[in-house]
């Protein structure tokens, strides 16, 4: 292994930039003659609009033009992804104005747009608004909404935006009044903020000169969002449209969609003729930013009496808040339903999803998007069957396990798993966490009056978005392959332009490091370009832990065209077939003698092509490729987690956090253990800190980090990481991907372990987060039921 | 932010006129709460006092069995402070836990009591150590400073100078943070001194800091945990918000006694 090459822990290329503040993000970016947009929104949840009086702001000091809804008739913020319901009719799809179009639904909805020449001004013109509001009843609750009465959209009926299924309902429904045992609970995947470091900005300008609009903007797929606005809302031709996402302070699924401000600040930068500035303060971010999450279900799991699982039948309500987000319907089928196998052999699988329109913030992908939610109401109803039934952990998993020597595996939930080796997770997860230790662990602890528990997941999940044929046929309305351009440089440095992008992920090293072994490069003559659609050809983005599996599929795939090309102009030059000429450690050999040239000889030669055959030798050696995966990846893993409880107050410390995971072949281990810390962060404080709660009227009482708890250092342990590795089976590289797993495997097992704690009380169950409060009530109601 | 005119006067007379001459002036010592509530456009003050080019303001002493610490006194510099940390360790301790570095290196004793956020930390520590404070005007009883939820009995144009703590025999401080803020969700000061022993807590009342005088009068014949461990105290007149109903804050006020008390010794 080289130093810099696959598995290497290369320090990240990306850290003196970022760690010294010399980042250039959106909101650093200044243009000549900028001006500042403020967006006045609306306090209510539910509203009409009866009139909206601009004079009064528009003649305030400093302001060069407002627009509202009746200005800005322009075409609706797309959704990006078809459903259909069980009969087989479209699902429901409202319109989603930049402005609001005589209605707001939900607090935080566009109603106006302030430019001024400094954003204190716009701000202070925008008090000056008068909007006359109609207030309506607002609906929140899910249930409520399906019951009808309040509609988020006239023309949807019970605020049914789709009744979507999957599986044989008939057949589950057999499997399970026939089954020796049934464990059945009720779960809500709490309602979560996604909280990026950097708030979202966009800077819309327009240069009369050439036609052209470029729009900034904090972004995880720039050329998805030259694609949605360009042709849905905007109808700007692509060759007219530059967008640019500089760096990107972290994204986790809420810098993918396109958002009502970049149509806005780009709609408007011709009508003013000057650059629009916007950039979300916190309390923005937390309206308008999509949340994640937020579905409550019901599952059943039958098992025989051996522990084996004979069926699962979920059916799930998931909140879509007012708008449909540009994926915000694909969440809770297809990136939901299609896991419901977990790692078990269950025959048969029947979901049933309703999802539904509520006066909240729209809601889409959050990291994990999907599957985090299946993993855990699946990891919860094994870890009750198995203490009903009276099964270890690890035994329920192990006899339900799809064996090792079953890949590939089809589930019957549509997914073909290639590969994976759930019990090397298991083993090497059990060995890392002492669980052996534990018995005495716990006495240690119950002696200073606390309740030590451990908790099991055991989970799979599906990334590397995503096989362009496969989700065409479930209703995306997009193909999900992606780019890569190679331009090898005159004197042999390489420029690499991927269509992936990197908001805090290390691509610039990984990628590079793609690069350093394939073409035998030091790190240092190779550059990484992403994020700008003037640039890179064309790109897809990055979520859905895509960007190694695909963006780097695309890479190895141009970058063994770059090799094909020399090896052309190395056999031209030396004298050989091509069929001679070999290429290691960078250097072009002919078989068997010492002729040779090196990399950097050939890229010269490509570029100073004296005698190159004009009918078989092009000169230049720069190469493009798209590509599209076979099939999903199928990251996995074991995460085990040892939590002890005050019983006096009900706080709950995390002690131990065990992760084994299998995200295939390791390019850089630092980089791997980084995401897998940063998700089993985010998944710990899903877990037990982080709620979003909104009240009847539909406002936000987590509006600030007064009230929504992120996870800090003090709430976590030092984790233990590892990696198993099996191959994906289908890919170049044998890579998974690793941006989600932390966050998909590790709630489930915090809660489990909680249930463990106080399960001597007789606590069966505790819903996330699980905060003091809860487990302190839930503590006070088994003892009560006790009495 | 709106505008505002800005003064900084040198000495407390000269803040006090400022003050008084103001239309809709206020004051600001650390400014942790009134920058941001000012940045948020939710307070619009005409003048900003600033008061801190007042150097009288900063400083510790200990002398006759008190410590006594200048309105302007950072909560880290008190956290730090080798005189407090010997005569009422339990004040440092507190300043020590007060919001985070940044805040602690801005924040003012002063200024945390005259804002009198009912989730701060102080006012426990200055009812059940028996502090006075000391004004342009007067001197206070804290217990007559503290008058309800972000409101004392300073007057307009009347600023704080001083605190004055009696050395007590034993304290502590115990707080439950609020999971999100990590201000005092519950927070309980107690003090055992030459007139007796004071529970104070902090952060549960909806009307800001209060005594506990069964807890206190238990602890007087036993200080002990085992005498407050027994106590519950109601939850008529706690807040109750998502992070803590008024139930669960009436536990929390026992069980941190309790160990209040433990850790006083």
């Amino acid at each position: 292994m080289s130093e810099t090459g696959i598995g290497a822990s290369v320090k990240r290329l990306e850290d003196y930039r970022f760690l010294t503040g010399r980042g250039t993000y959106t909101d650093d970016i200044n243009q000549p003659g900028q001006t500042h947009a403020y967006i006045l929104r609306s306090p209510h949840a539910h509203a009409t609009i009866n009139s909206i009086d601009t004079s009064a702001a528009a003649a305030a000091p400093g302001v060069v033009a407002i627009f509202t809804g009746a200005d800005m008739e322009v075409g609706s913020l797309p959704c990006g992804w078809q459903i259909h319901n069980k009969d087989g009719s479209p699902m429901a799809e409202p319109g989603h104005p930049p402005l609001a179009q005589g209605k707001v639904r939900h607090v935080g909805d566009q109603v106006a747009v302030v430019i001024a020449e400094t954003l204190a001004q716009a701000r202070s013109a925008a008090e000056l608004i008068e909007v006359d509001y109609s207030e309506l009843p607002a609906v929140v609750d899910m249930n409520k909404a399906l019951a009808g009465g309040t509609l988020v959209h006239d023309d949807v009926a019970d605020n049914l935006c789709y009744d979507w299924e999957l599986g044989d309902e008939g057949e589950v429904d057999k499997a399970i009044a026939g089954a020796h045992h049934v464990t059945e609970i009720d779960i809500v995947n709490n309602r979560l903020i996604p909280n990026a470091m950097e708030p979202r900005a966009a800077i819309g300008s327009f240069d009369r000169a050439t036609g052209e609009y470029t729009l900034y903007t904090t972004s995880q797929n720039p050329h998805v969002i030259r694609l949605l606005m360009g042709a849905f809302v905007l109808q700007i031709p692509e060759h007219k449209l530059r967008i640019v996402a500089p760096d990107v302070g972290g994204g986790f699924g809420s810098k993918i969609y396109h958002y009502a401000e970049e149509a806005i600040v780009t709609w408007a930068a011709p009508k003013v003729g000057r650059p629009i500035k916007w950039t979300a303060d916190r309390s923005e971010s937390f309206i308008t930013d999509a949340h994640g999450r937020d579905h409550i279900t019901n599952v059943k799991l039958a098992l025989d009496e051996s522990g084996k699982f004979l069926a699962l039948k979920v059916n799930t309500k998931a909140n879509m808040g007012a708008y449909l987000s540009t994926f915000a319907t694909c969440v809770p089928t297809y990136l939901y339903a299609t896991l419901l196998a977990g790692v078990y052999t269950t025959p048969v699988i029947y979901a049933g999803v309703k999802a539904i329109f509520t006066n909240t913030t729209p809601v889409d992908a959050y990291r994990g998007a999907g599957r985090p939610e299946a993993s855990y109401l699946i990891e919860r109803v094994v870890d009750r069957a198995a203490r009903e039934m009276g099964i270890p952990q690890d035994e329920i998993r192990r006899k339900n396990f799809i064996p090792r020597d079953a890949f590939p595996y089809q589930t019957p939930v549509a997914l073909e798993y290639d590969s994976g080796d759930y019990e090397a997770t298991l083993n090497s997860a059990m060995k890392n966490a002492d669980v052996d230790g534990f018995a005495a662990r716990k006495a240690a602890s119950e002696a200073k009056g606390k309740l030590r528990g451990l908790g099991y997941s055991t989970y799979v999940e599906a990334c590397g978005i995503a096989p362009s044929a496969v989700v065409g046929s479930l209703g995306a309305r997009a193909g999900l392959f992606e780019s890569a351009n190679v331009r090898v440089n005159p004197t042999g440095s390489v420029t690499i332009f991927t269509g992936s992008h990197s908001h805090g992920q290390g691509h610039e090293t990984t990628f590079a490091q793609l690069v350093s072994e394939t073409l035998g490069l030091p790190l240092d003559q190779v550059e990484i370009s992403h994020g700008d659609t003037n640039k890179v050809a064309f790109g897809m983005g990055t979520y859905g832990s895509r960007s190694l599996a695909v963006g780097g599929e695309a890479m190895m795939k141009a970058m063994n065209k770059i090799i094909d090309k020399s090896k052309k102009i190395a056999a031209h030059v030396l004298e050989a077939a091509e069929a001679d000429i070999e290429f290691k450690d960078g250097k072009f050999t002919v078989a068997g003698t010492d002729k040779e040239m090196t990399f950097g000889e050939v890229a010269l030669t490509a570029y100073v092509p004296h005698n190159f055959p004009h009918d078989t030798l092009e000169p230049g050696l720069e190469e493009q490729a798209f590509y599209d995966p076979m099939n999903f990846t199928y990251p996995g893993g074991c995460h085990i987690v040892e939590v002890e409880v005050d019983p006096d107050t009900g706080v709950v410390k995390v002690d131990r956090v065990t992760a084994s995971d299998d995200v295939g072949r390791v390019i850089n281990p630092m980089i791997v253990a980084g995401q897998t810390h940063g998700g089993l962060a985010q998944g710990i404080g899903q877990a037990l800190l982080e709620g979003c709660i909104y009240d009847d009227n539909g406002q936000l009482l987590t509006g600030s980090y007064m009230d929504y708890t992120m996870p800090r250092a003090d709430d976590l342990p030092n984790f233990s990481t590892s990696n198993e590795v099996t191959l994906c089976a289908h890919n170049s590289l044998g890579v998974k991907g690793v941006g989600e797993t932390g966050a998909i495997g590790s709630p489930p097992a915090v809660i489990n372990a909680i249930v463990d704690a106080l399960s001597g009380l007789g606590v069966t169950d505790i819903s996330m987060p699980a905060t003091p409060q809860k487990v302190w009530q839930a503590i006070q109601g088994a003892k009560a039921a006790a009495e | 932010m709106y505008d505002f005119n800005y003064h900084k006067p040198g000495s407390l007379a000269d803040a006090a006129s400022a003050i008084a001459g103001a239309e809709d002036g206020k004051l600001v010592a650390g400014g942790m709460t009134l920058i941001p509530t000012m940045k948020q456009r939710l307070a619009a003050p005409s003048d900003v006092v600033d008061l801190g080019g007042i150097g009288d303001l900063v400083g510790i002493t200990v002398g006759g069995g008190t410590v006594t610490i200048g309105a302007m006194t950072t909560h880290g510099a008190v956290a730090a402070s080798a005189d407090v940390k010997g005569a009422i360790p339990a004040l440092a301790e507190l300043a020590d836990n007060i919001g985070d570095p940044q805040v602690r290196n801005r924040g003012t004793i002063g200024g945390s009591i005259a804002n009198n956020d009912p989730a701060a930390d102080y006012p426990a520590a200055l009812v059940a150590l028996g502090a006075t404070v000391v004004t342009n005007k007067r001197e206070l009883s804290a217990e007559d400073f503290f008058t309800g939820l972000f409101d004392t009995a300073l007057d307009e144009d009347e600023i704080i100078s001083s605190i004055k703590f009696p050395v007590p025999e034993k304290a502590a401080y115990v707080k439950f943070a609020n999971p999100a803020s990590r201000y005092a969700m519950v927070g309980v000061f107690v003090a055992k001194g030459s007139d007796g022993v004071r529970v104070a807590v902090t952060g549960a009342g909806d009307d800001g800091v209060f005594r506990v005088t069964e807890m206190e009068s238990a602890l007087a014949g036993n200080f002990s945990p085992d005498a407050v461990s027994g106590i519950s105290v109601s939850p008529d007149g706690l807040n109750s918000d998502i992070h803590a109903s008024a139930e669960y804050r009436a536990h929390l006020i026992s069980v941190m006694a309790k160990r209040a008390v433990a850790a006083a010794g």
